[in-house]
């Protein structure tokens, strides 16, 4: 403990090979920026494709070269983009940007650690991250372009370096890239875990801990359960493009020439990778809810309505998360009954989601409302969480999802609950802990004007996508032109890629205010929200080890807001108890 | 509100900070998790494996039929070899407790004895197996493939099923311990013609015959197979080889980065850095994973060999 006072640090220990767990966040925060940025330019490239497809656009050519020649995108890097962008929002974005931002910042602040279990293991986490982005973005200049068979990747287009142009060397960086990502997404979870188990202050119970750390807690535990099974899923897919085996493959023909491979089945492998890919959604989604948690009680100036029944929804969302991989395969050929079984499985997932929902309106309900930009995202968030929720609800149901799977319903669908749902909580994660983060404020002006218009957009891309998933459009389709019964949905498209091209640009506006204010903006103080937390009894300027003399003791949950009989509308949770608050029992 | 009076409530029920949950430390801890996710991969292999085994069963191998070779023995001794194989990993990890054991008792030469003959028992198997991959891969008594990819045995009629070996078809003499002859196509569909009381089989635990009229007819296109590699082998289904050696390969991964780390530990104790440390703490964390490697041999033995 004295060691960290006294430390002597150069540039490369601060700055690059730190293991301080807030410039470890800040480093995930920056290159999941980055991502970001890559993955949403390149939704815009292919909603200028979806909108005009006959239209010559001079950027496709500058920016795609010879897949864009005359500015006409060519169909395999339309493939190639719809893929990129998928991983790299998923995973990239949202699951390290978000989860390994927010984790790595607030786990040992919020608890009362001095840092994570192990420095050394959370920077290898980072590193990995890094080494794995790197590889993502260096597939995209290999010369037959990146891996083009979908985020999902399911074989045979994946396991067949012959099928399309980006199954050979970009499909094989897709899997090195994603086995690094595994391996530092492991090492992030486990570090996280044993955290949040081990490491906390003196009177911080499990039961008073702020709801953001009981989400990245079970998201950590989801990670770590359902991510090795992604790994046995990609080695197997090694095992078949590199060294002949047939696990996934069998009775296939390419160019008229019958494979020799027998026996295997492209359902394992969906199987495989379902049973990761569900709890990847509530890995995106939990850590978003749990620091839309935290912002909404703060600045609604009231405790959190029902924090057992939040904790326990988290817990059952968690668990059941595992039991309905079945549903994105309704039209696999699966036996109805199962099929009605992951149908029941669910729509349980409706109940601990409605209880979420329910109890964030009832926190805002006649709250003292503090509109900071962090809590119009995190009010977003819920409009978002529910509009998507309800769709949910259509294709968890098998008989009826299979009407509209594989269309842009089910785009419109995931787009709203998971993208915009965790994007709007990463944007209310980084301005309510901006202050946290550099020790300045942000622009509370640009705040709301990146806020409206990223919300109005938002919406004006994905709502319109459910009609036309309705009428049948089918999703990852490079053009409908060849369908004249699309023909009518075609301004529909052309609407939905104005909203895109709006919301891209408001983007600007978020990254310019981050950067300026990172380094121009109002000085923070200590604690500028006002908040109860243990985040904010820490020093502004950043200090190895956190607090500079003792660890704070923690007395009370983290909700006390507008407390009846208190001097001030919050009571930090080291501020001890009141005869009057033991007398009837206090938190 | 932090004034003197405030009272100190009861906190005899909350966690307290600076003990530990479940009496382990961080490190431990990390290491209970991160076998919680090896252990789900191998889940995943092992399902995907069971799934194959029930969607194939006319056509799955059986064990005994496969692994029947024990060092320096004549004759068939089924499943022996692995047998002995397990044994010696499942004594490793008793020497493994013993050396935790010895840890506790803050006695270096115990940790040192018990830990050196772990790490001897850990190089042993990863021995034994790449013996036995040796003779998995050269192949034994050979075997057809038909036209669609099915891999049928060699059998006398009326001798149950009894797999006929290529050698003594085309020979006529029983096939010599160790031997490794590779024979033609050509010559074993001819010397198929001559014997008219050979007939074949499938792999399957039901050993379902062809007639003879059946087999000839079968023959037709087939090819010879001996030995196994990841596009054919003569044991039966492909998948059967394909998941041998991607299972067991992967076991024997994990075993090997435990004899690794078992190596690093053993320099670790002889320099005497846990003695001044004054615990054997990371004696026991290399532990949980050595038992860990021997548990999921256990059922790797079971779903591969016994089931």
């Amino acid at each position: 403990m004295e060691a960290h006072a006294h430390h002597k640090e150069t540039f490369i220990t601060k700055y690059i090979f730190s293991t301080d767990h807030k410039m470890i966040a800040k480093q995930f925060l920056i290159t999941g920026m980055i991502m970001g940025i890559v993955g949403v330019g390149m939704s815009l490239l292919f909603r200028l494709q979806l909108a005009w497809p006959d239209q010559e656009w001079p950027i496709l050519e500058a920016l795609l070269g010879k897949w864009g020649t005359d500015g006409i995108m060519d169909p395999n890097i339309y493939l190639a983009l719809v893929t990129i962008h998928g991983t790299i929002m998923v995973f990239f974005v949202l699951t390290a940007g978000l989860s390994g931002t927010f984790s790595n910042l607030l786990i040992p602040l919020q608890i009362g650690a001095r840092d994570m279990a192990s420095g050394f293991i959370n920077m290898l986490s980072y590193w990995f991250f890094f080494a794995s982005s790197v590889v993502m973005l260096a597939s995209l200049f290999v010369e037959n372009g990146p891996a083009a068979a979908g985020w999902t990747i399911y074989p045979p287009l994946s396991a067949l370096p012959q099928a399309v142009p980006g199954s050979g060397l970009g499909m094989t960086l897709w899997l090195v890239s994603m086995s690094l990502f595994i391996v530092s997404s492991l090492l992030g979870a486990l570090n996280y875990i044993v955290t949040v188990l081990n490491l906390r202050t003196k009177g911080m119970s499990m039961t008073r801990l702020p709801l953001t750390i009981w989400a990245f807690f079970v998201t950590a535990i989801l990670g770590v359960l359902s991510f090795p099974v992604l790994f046995s899923a990609a080695l197997l897919l090694i095992f078949d493009r590199s060294f002949g085996t047939s696990f996934y493959l069998s009775d296939i023909m390419v160019a008229g020439e019958m494979l020799t491979n027998q026996g295997g089945s492209p359902i394992l492998f969906q199987h495989l990778f379902w049973f990761l890919g569900h709890p990847e959604v509530y890995i995106i989604l939990l850590p978003a809810l749990g620091i839309s948690s935290e912002v909404i009680s703060t600045n609604a100036r009231k405790p959190i309505f029902g924090y057992r029944a939040m904790v326990g929804s988290i817990l059952a969302i968690a668990f059941l998360s595992f039991i309905v991989w079945g549903h994105h395969m309704f039209v696999t050929g699966m036996n109805p009954f199962l099929g009605s079984v992951f149908t029941f499985t669910t729509l349980l997932i409706a109940i601990p989601s409605a209880v979420k929902a329910f109890n964030y309106i009832t926190t805002l309900w006649k709250g003292n409302l503090q509109f900071t930009p962090a809590m119009l995202f995190s009010i977003g968030l819920v409009s978002t969480f529910i509009t998507g929720g309800l769709t949910g609800l259509i294709l968890g149901d098998s008989a009826l999802d299979i009407n509209v799977h594989d269309t842009y319903f089910v785009v419109a669908h995931f787009h709203i609950v998971m993208g915009l749902s965790a994007i709007f909580g990463l944007f209310a994660g980084v301005y309510h802990w901006f202050p946290k983060l550099f020790g300045r404020r942000m622009n509370k002006n640009l705040g709301y004007v990146h806020f409206w218009v990223t919300f109005i957009s938002a919406y004006g891309v994905f709502f319109p996508m459910h009609f036309l998933g309705m009428a049948g459009l089918p999703r990852r389709y490079y053009t409908n032109t060849a369908f004249p019964m699309f023909d009518d949905l075609a301004d529909i498209n052309v609407l939905v890629s104005y909203f895109a091209i709006i919301g891209g640009i408001a983007q600007v506006i978020f990254i310019w205010n981050f950067f300026y204010s990172a380094l121009r903006g109002k000085k923070a103080e200590q604690n500028p929200w006002k908040s109860n937390t243990l985040e904010w009894t820490t020093p502004v300027e950043h200090i190895h080890g956190n607090w500079p003399g003792e660890i704070p003791e923690v007395h009370r949950w983290p909700y006390d807001y507008s407390k009846p009989g208190m001097e001030e509308d919050f009571v930090p949770q080291t501020v001890p108890l009141s005869k009057d608050e033991v007398a009837t029992g206090g938190h | 509100m932090a004034n003197g009076a405030a009272l100190e409530q009861n906190t005899s029920s909350l966690w307290g900070g600076g003990r530990q949950p479940f009496g382990a430390s961080y490190g431990k801890m990390m290491m209970w998790f991160f076998l919680l996710s090896d252990a789900l991969t191998f889940s995943g292999f092992l399902t995907a494996m069971g799934l194959y085994r029930f969607k194939y069963e006319e056509t799955w191998p059986v064990a005994e039929n496969v692994f029947t070779h024990f060092p320096f023995l004549h004759g068939e001794h089924p499943l022996l070899f692995v047998a002995l194989m397990t044994f010696i990993l499942i004594v490793s990890s008793v020497t493994m407790v013993l050396a935790v054991n010895a840890g506790h008792k803050m006695n270096t030469k115990g940790v040192v004895l018990w830990l050196g003959l772990t790490i001897v028992g850990g190089f042993t198997f990863l021995g034994s197996q790449a013996w036995e991959w040796y003779h998995f891969i050269n192949g034994d008594k050979g075997a057809i493939m038909l036209e669609d990819q099915t891999i049928m045995y060699f059998t006398k009629a009326g001798s149950e099923g009894e797999i006929l070996s290529v050698y003594e078809l085309v020979t006529g003499q029983e096939k010599p311990h160790g031997d490794h002859s590779e024979f033609q196509t050509a010559d074993v569909i001819s010397a198929f013609g001559l014997n008219e009381d050979v007939t074949l089989r499938m792999p399957g635990k039901e050993k379902i015959t062809l007639s003879r009229e059946e087999a000839k007819a079968a023959m037709a296109n087939a090819k010879l197979i001996q030995g196994a590699g990841m596009r054919a082998n003569e044991y039966g289904n492909v998948l059967f080889a394909d998941f041998f050696f991607f299972v067991t390969g992967f076991h024997g991964t994990h075993v090997f980065s435990g004899v690794v780390l078992n190596i690093i530990i053993f320099i670790n104790v002889l320099m005497g850095t846990y003695e001044r440390r004054g615990h054997y703490e990371m004696v026991e964390k290399v532990g949980l994973y050595w038992h860990f490697v021997d548990l999921v041999w256990v059922f790797v033995f079971t779903f591969f060999y016994l089931v």
